[in-house]
């Protein structure tokens, strides 16, 4: 008996397969059949089990933002190819597949607009989008958010869900890194707040740059946060992980998480911070 | 002897232990043996040049690993006239993979940072290979924080294969580690000066690496993931390496037709192993000129241009 308890107690594995059209869907982690509508209303949050669903930057603004309104910044900034870099792929081939398939021309969507009410600026990484990786064009949309921010005077929300920095631009992406603490630094000068949001999964470049200098962390449950990725770690020291590592819950435990925040009350917890650092300036 | 050498490197290694031989045999007076000397130290010469003229990426990056290479400690036993070491984060311990301290640099008091390898497998295990724990980066950031209190320019040696993957790294926040060290280095408002001297590895090696004037020498290596990682996720092979390390463009001369770098310093034919002295006196020269370049600079507008510096790093379409 105590077998069936342990299942359904068990550790919320998140799966990297994307949600299936159709009018029910079952929930990657306890099985459970639901329904779209209910699943959309609860911000793609199993209700029973409480996995979150990997979600979209689209559907990310729909849930923080008023009205789900995003007046994106600089949507048309495109990536190039600087290295001319080809794997088992030419980089420009795959940029071009991932910009059919998701609709926007990079890994990341910046734009202003409200949470309950009070102007800012906001950005939301797409792992759908080349693994939400940062090249070029991702360090950029993200400094000129914040520089936004500080011109407009009011803060500014980060999304974090990325594998890391982009490799098919090499030396480029790894520069991103600084540029985005850069002008991160030049935001705090401003006394302005930032709130990085870490969902599943924010490694590498990304974690190790703006996703970690947040004035607040937040954490959606059950995500993979860290600087190396479990499989590099493994290899490196020849043994597995211990269960829960470089999750949500773990980072918090070791002091890099503020507060874990289910999806649903994301944009609540936000505005509770925001109102309680800082006084809007009319 | 157990020497070590690179196989691009051994006929010329061979070629001049052969003339060494000869020499040590000859007195001086045997006029044909002194001719033979003479034919083969223009062949070693020619050789050399072959050799080294038309590097791969790849041989590069191997040059940059070599156990002969020169480590941190010895460009500042080399560059510097004094050298105190400082030992610790003040958080949690002292990290060996990083060394860091007070040093005068042509009668002139820096704070020095930088990565360094084993020459052993004893000091190796001690220095974890050069690569960095989170108490490293903080050790390193306790430094800069210090240089900026006192008003000394920083010289930064980098020389790593990666910040270190591991459970404890990731429990101690590598990731929040590199990232601090990269928000106040950007806004440090002394001089900052840094020599890529191996091998320079994604967030393990920026994460010491922001700076206003960025040197590189001529066979070492910088890119956002190692050759092998790089093959490892894209090729699904790690022996893919070669051809990863030709992909990514990590040599000085591309991260300077890039915009990475400012300047290329160059390496004794055959590489930086082959004499120390020669290349810690060029990277001295450099290091000095680079930084009288802008020490005179108002520490305002040195952090605006280290800030636009990198803000122009990157390629876009608008």
């Amino acid at each position: 008996m105590e077998w069936f308890q342990k299942v359904k107690r068990g550790l919320k594995i998140q799966k990297k397969k994307d949600i299936p059209d159709g009018l029910w869907i079952k929930c990657e982690s306890c099985g459970e059949i639901i329904y779209k509508n209910e699943l959309e209303r609860n911000c793609w949050v199993c209700s029973k089990c409480q996995y979150h669903f990997r979600i979209n930057s689209a559907q990310y603004v729909q849930v923080l933002m008023d009205d789900g309104q995003l007046m994106e910044l600089d949507p048309d900034l495109t990536s190039t190819d600087p290295l001319k870099f080809k794997d088992t792929k030419k980089y420009s081939d795959r940029i071009k597949a991932a910009v059919q398939k998701n609709k926007m021309k990079a890994a990341v969507r910046v734009g202003a607009g409200k949470i309950a009410g009070r102007p800012l600026v906001a950005a939301f990484l797409d792992f759908s989008f080349l693994g939400g990786s940062m090249g070029s064009v991702v360090g950029e949309k993200i400094a000129r958010g914040i520089r936004h921010a500080i011109e407009k005077r009011c803060p500014i929300v980060i999304l974090s869900s990325s594998g890391g920095a982009r490799m098919q631009e090499g030396i480029l992406s790894l520069m991103q890194m600084a540029k985005t603490a850069a002008f991160l630094g030049q935001l705090s000068d401003a006394g302005l707040p930032y709130i990085s949001i870490l969902t599943h999964p924010t490694t590498g470049g990304v974690s190790a740059s703006f996703a970690m200098l947040g004035d607040v962390n937040i954490a959606e449950p059950g995500a993979l946060i860290g600087f190396a990725g479990p499989r590099v770690i493994e290899q490196t020291i020849g043994q597995e992980l211990p269960e829960g590592f470089q999750r949500t819950e773990f980072l918090m435990e070791h002091g890099f998480v503020d507060i874990i925040v289910p999806r649903s009350e994301l944009k609540e917890k936000i505005a509770t911070l925001l109102e309680f650092l800082w006084d809007e300036q009319a | 002897m157990n020497e070590f050498v690179l196989d691009f490197e051994r006929p010329l290694i061979e070629l001049e232990k052969k003339i060494q031989d000869m020499k040590d045999f000859s007195s001086g007076e045997d006029i044909e043996l002194s001719q033979e000397i003479k034919r083969l130290e223009k062949r070693a010469e020619k050789l050399r040049a072959e050799i080294f003229a038309n590097l791969t990426p790849w041989q590069r990056v191997r040059l940059a690993r070599h156990p002969k290479r020169p480590y941190t400690l010895d460009y500042i036993r080399l560059i510097m006239e004094e050298f105190v070491e400082l030992h610790g984060d003040r958080r949690y311990a002292d990290d060996r993979a990083i060394v860091a301290g007070l040093a005068k640099l042509a009668g002139r008091p820096v704070v020095v940072v930088g990565h360094q390898k084993g020459r052993d497998t004893k000091e190796n295990l001690r220095r974890n290979f050069g690569m960095a724990h989170p108490e490293g980066y903080r050790k390193a950031l306790r430094l800069f924080r210090l240089a900026a209190k006192f008003h000394r320019p920083v010289i930064v040696f980098i020389d790593t294969m990666g910040a270190y993957p591991g459970i404890g790294a990731e429990e101690r926040g590598q990731a929040e580690a590199i990232a601090t060290n990269l928000k106040v280095m950007s806004h440090l408002p002394v001089p900052i000066i840094v020599s890529i001297i191996g091998e320079g590895a994604s967030g393990g090696a920026l994460g010491i690496g922001v700076g206003d004037r960025i040197l590189m020498l001529e066979n070492a290596w910088y890119s956002v993931i190692s050759p092998e990682g790089c093959a490892a996720i894209l090729w699904r092979d790690r022996a893919k390496a070669p051809q990863a390390a030709e992909a990514l463009k990590l040599t000085a001369q591309d991260l300077m037709k890039l915009g990475i770098i400012d300047v290329i310093v160059p390496e004794p034919l055959g590489g930086a192993h082959r004499d120390f002295k020669a290349v810690a006196q060029v990277l001295k020269g450099k290091i000095l000129e680079s930084l009288e370049e802008i020490s005179s600079i108002p520490p305002e507008r040195l952090v605006a241009q280290r800030i636009n510096k990198f803000a122009r790093m990157g390629s876009i379409v608008e």
